[in-house]
């Protein structure tokens, strides 16, 4: 069978369904807006613009990288669900508990944070969360952790439901997967990218949070009976083997937008190749392997790990560059595209997502890492590909939801893109420009040398919440407007 | 040229080239042309720039991990100058802080506490290495210092309220026969 261009009267939405996305898309809207005013404080207490206590910084941090890795995987889940639901049967109600569950992990993380004054990092490394020389109590850390279970398992609720749907249609994970044709054999062009991505998120993704749960309970053990001691390096490496593979999935859930959307405006449709299938099987495996990259500096890694994570560093990063950066390019290239702001978005998220891995992969070789880890590069590379690669793939989504229903030409809609560009190049850049001379991430407090770029990063960010910000009030306003708009793609069943 | 600058001029062509790629698309998108035809090209041409792309990424493995980075750490110390550093929330105590250039030193890292990154920064302000201190681990980290001068140990793993004022310093002095 031939693939077309998705049909947009597939994503018609019943009434109960639409209540539900809706919630998401505004949550996660205003979730995204408050992280990044969290940040913003961050940078501007670094850069001495405004005096915030070095505990506040820490608190602040935590709740930013915790709230920014949160509000990113479920707007993602968000895009996963709205496409996928279209190929296989997914529960509405799965949806919902996840989103319920987010919001009480959220609000547990939330008072653990600005009630109990944890401030141990998103990343929890045993163990600093029961060891903070009694700035914050075991209970306040003990909450924060629940808070992840509770998100961890709404997600696993959501992964579930989804690996029941698609086992129903494809009959296992492997054919969705598209592995019955790596080797030859007739593909079939109809099969859908979105359900080739889905299936590589559940299966990385339920391990990922496994893993994740595994140290989580191991660590709530030993806060209430420290006599249980743990292995630090163990608990390091199935925290990073978590993280790493959830932050991923966020990116992987979200390209299912580039998927779906773009054949839409540039009139080509996406069609699984045998390149593409490729590429998302040998993804399924990297992104679970290359984690000991984030351990390099634990010279007590056994050495083959460390060597795994830089080799697999590189490699990951050929199929986001062969396949679907590339694969967009050619499907824009003399297509006589509609650059629509989603379409817009779409581009952008891809160059972003392309040219965030450079950094990345540099910081993955052993001899760079010795210099660059901790510095202000990584958050440099992470902030690159997910402010230009992961949020603008979300928001292209959220536009595409609210087609027909805003007008597009006003003077703040032409004015918000651009401004979000150039505000998220230049804030990814001061980031770089500062671990390009050292600067160390997750400081409260710099020195005199290192401020400029905290400043250059402040006005940069400014500019970005700005865009967002305009973003978001076109979004809700749209979502708030009559479904009977001029696309029949989104009305209501 | 510092591996810093090296790394910062490697991601701007690195970046500057994935730029160029999409200026270019995005300003030839507008004329449609046959989807058959454009993507049969692209495809033979993704298949020379995927073969450069794996033998670079092979030569430069091979470049990188021939003479690996890290001191095997199971080794017996033959190093001229050891030191014993450890980590303390938030303090570094380390067991002498003078050391000759030119010579390789070992630091035999750890933590009393919870994790640390111990940073090495030259005179310069720059990383010049680095390892983790790790409760229960020793890291050894070997280095020789080229340049006389000031260093400072900063500590770059999140390790609580005052983990930007964990600092600590010490000098390395010209190597025998070296002018000051």
């Amino acid at each position: 069978m031939n693939a077309a261009v998705p049909d947009a009267a597939k994503d018609a939405l019943t009434r109960g369904e639409r209540a539900v996305l809706f919630l998401y898309v505004i949550s996660t809207l205003a979730v995204f807006v408050l992280m990044m005013l969290l940040g913003l404080c961050m940078r501007m207490a670094q850069g001495t613009w405004i005096d915030i206590a070095p505990d506040l910084v820490y608190q602040i941090m935590t709740a930013h990288g915790a709230g920014m890795v949160g509000v990113t995987g479920i707007a993602s889940v968000a895009v996963m669900w709205f496409f996928l639901r279209k190929y296989v049967p997914l529960h509405v109600s799965m949806f919902a508990a996840n989103y319920v569950l987010f919001m009480l992990g959220a609000v547990a993380i939330l008072a653990s944070v600005f009630v109990g004054g944890y401030a141990g990092g998103w990343t929890f490394l045993y163990p600093l969360p029961v060891h903070s020389m009694n700035v914050w109590s075991v209970n306040a850390a003990a909450l924060f952790m629940v808070g992840y279970l509770l998100i961890g398992v709404g997600f696993l609720l959501f992964y579930l439901d989804a690996m029941v749907g698609v086992i129903r249609v494809y009959g296992n994970l492997g054919r969705a997967l598209g592995l019955q044709w790596l080797f030859g054999g007739e593909i079939d062009k109809s099969h859908p990218p979105t359900v080739v991505a889905s299936t590589m998120v559940i299966i990385t993704n339920s391990l990922g949070i496994l893993g994740g749960a595994v140290v989580l309970v191991m660590s709530l053990i030993n806060a209430y009976f420290p006599l249980v001691v743990l292995d630090a390096l163990l608990v390091k490496n199935l925290i990073y083997f978590f993280g790493h593979v959830f932050i991923n999935a966020t990116i992987y859930m979200a390209v299912i937008a580039v998927y779906e959307l773009l054949p839409r405006y540039s009139g080509r449709p996406w069609t699984v190749s045998r390149p593409f299938l490729w590429g998302w099987a040998a993804t399924t495996i990297m992104v679970m392997i290359v984690y000991p990259h984030h351990l390099m500096m634990d010279y007590a890694m056994p050495r083959w790990m460390v060597v795994m994570g830089q080799i697999i560093s590189y490699t990951s990063g050929l199929p986001v560059f062969a396949v679907t950066a590339y694969g967009a390019l050619t499907y824009v290239y003399r297509s006589g595209i509609r650059w629509t702001l989603p379409a817009k978005l779409v581009m952008l998220s891809m160059f972003g997502w392309a040219a965030g891995i450079v950094p990345a992969i540099i910081d993955g070789t052993i001899s760079v890492n010795r210099v660059m880890h901790n510095t202000m590069w990584v958050p440099g590379h992470f902030h690159f590909y997910l402010l230009l690669g992961v949020l603008p793939m979300v928001l292209a989504f959220m536009f595409y939801l609210i087609e027909g229903r805003t007008r597009a030409n006003t003077p703040s809609g032409r004015m918000s893109f651009p401004l979000y560009v150039l505000g998220g190049l230049a804030f990814a850049f001061a980031f770089l420009a500062g671990g390009h001379v050292s600067v160390p991430r997750r400081f409260a407090v710099h020195a005199p040398e290192w401020v400029p770029y905290d400043q250059a990063g402040s006005i940069a960010a400014i500019l970005v919440i700005a865009a967002l910000l305009v973003f978001a009030v076109r979004i809700v306003a749209g979502l708030a407007r009559s479904p009977d708009h001029a696309a029949s793609a989104h009305a209501v069943r | 040229m510092t591996v810093q600058n090296e790394v910062w001029l490697i991601t701007l062509a690195g970046m500057g080239l994935v730029a160029l790629a999409f200026i270019y698309v995005i300003a030839k998108s507008g004329k449609p042309a046959d989807s058959s035809q454009v993507q049969q090209r692209a495809y033979a041409i993704r298949r020379w720039w995927f073969l450069a792309l794996v033998l670079t990424g092979i030569g430069v493995t091979w470049a990188s991990l021939k003479q690996f980075p890290i001191a095997d750490q199971h080794m017996q110390s033959n190093a001229a100058q050891t030191v014993d550093a450890v980590g303390h929330q938030w303090s570094w105590e380390l067991s002498r802080n003078s050391f000759s250039a030119g010579i390789p030193v070992e630091f035999r890292v750890t933590s009393a506490d919870v994790n640390h990154g111990f940073a090495i920064y030259g005179p310069d302000g720059r990383i010049v290495t680095q390892t983790q201190a790790m409760p229960g681990f020793v890291n050894r980290l070997v280095h020789t210092f080229v340049q006389p001068g000031r260093y400072r140990v900063l500590c770059l793993e999140y390790c609580g309220l005052a983990h930007h004022g964990m600092m600590a310093a010490f000098e390395v002095t010209a190597a025998k026969g070296d002018r000051p």
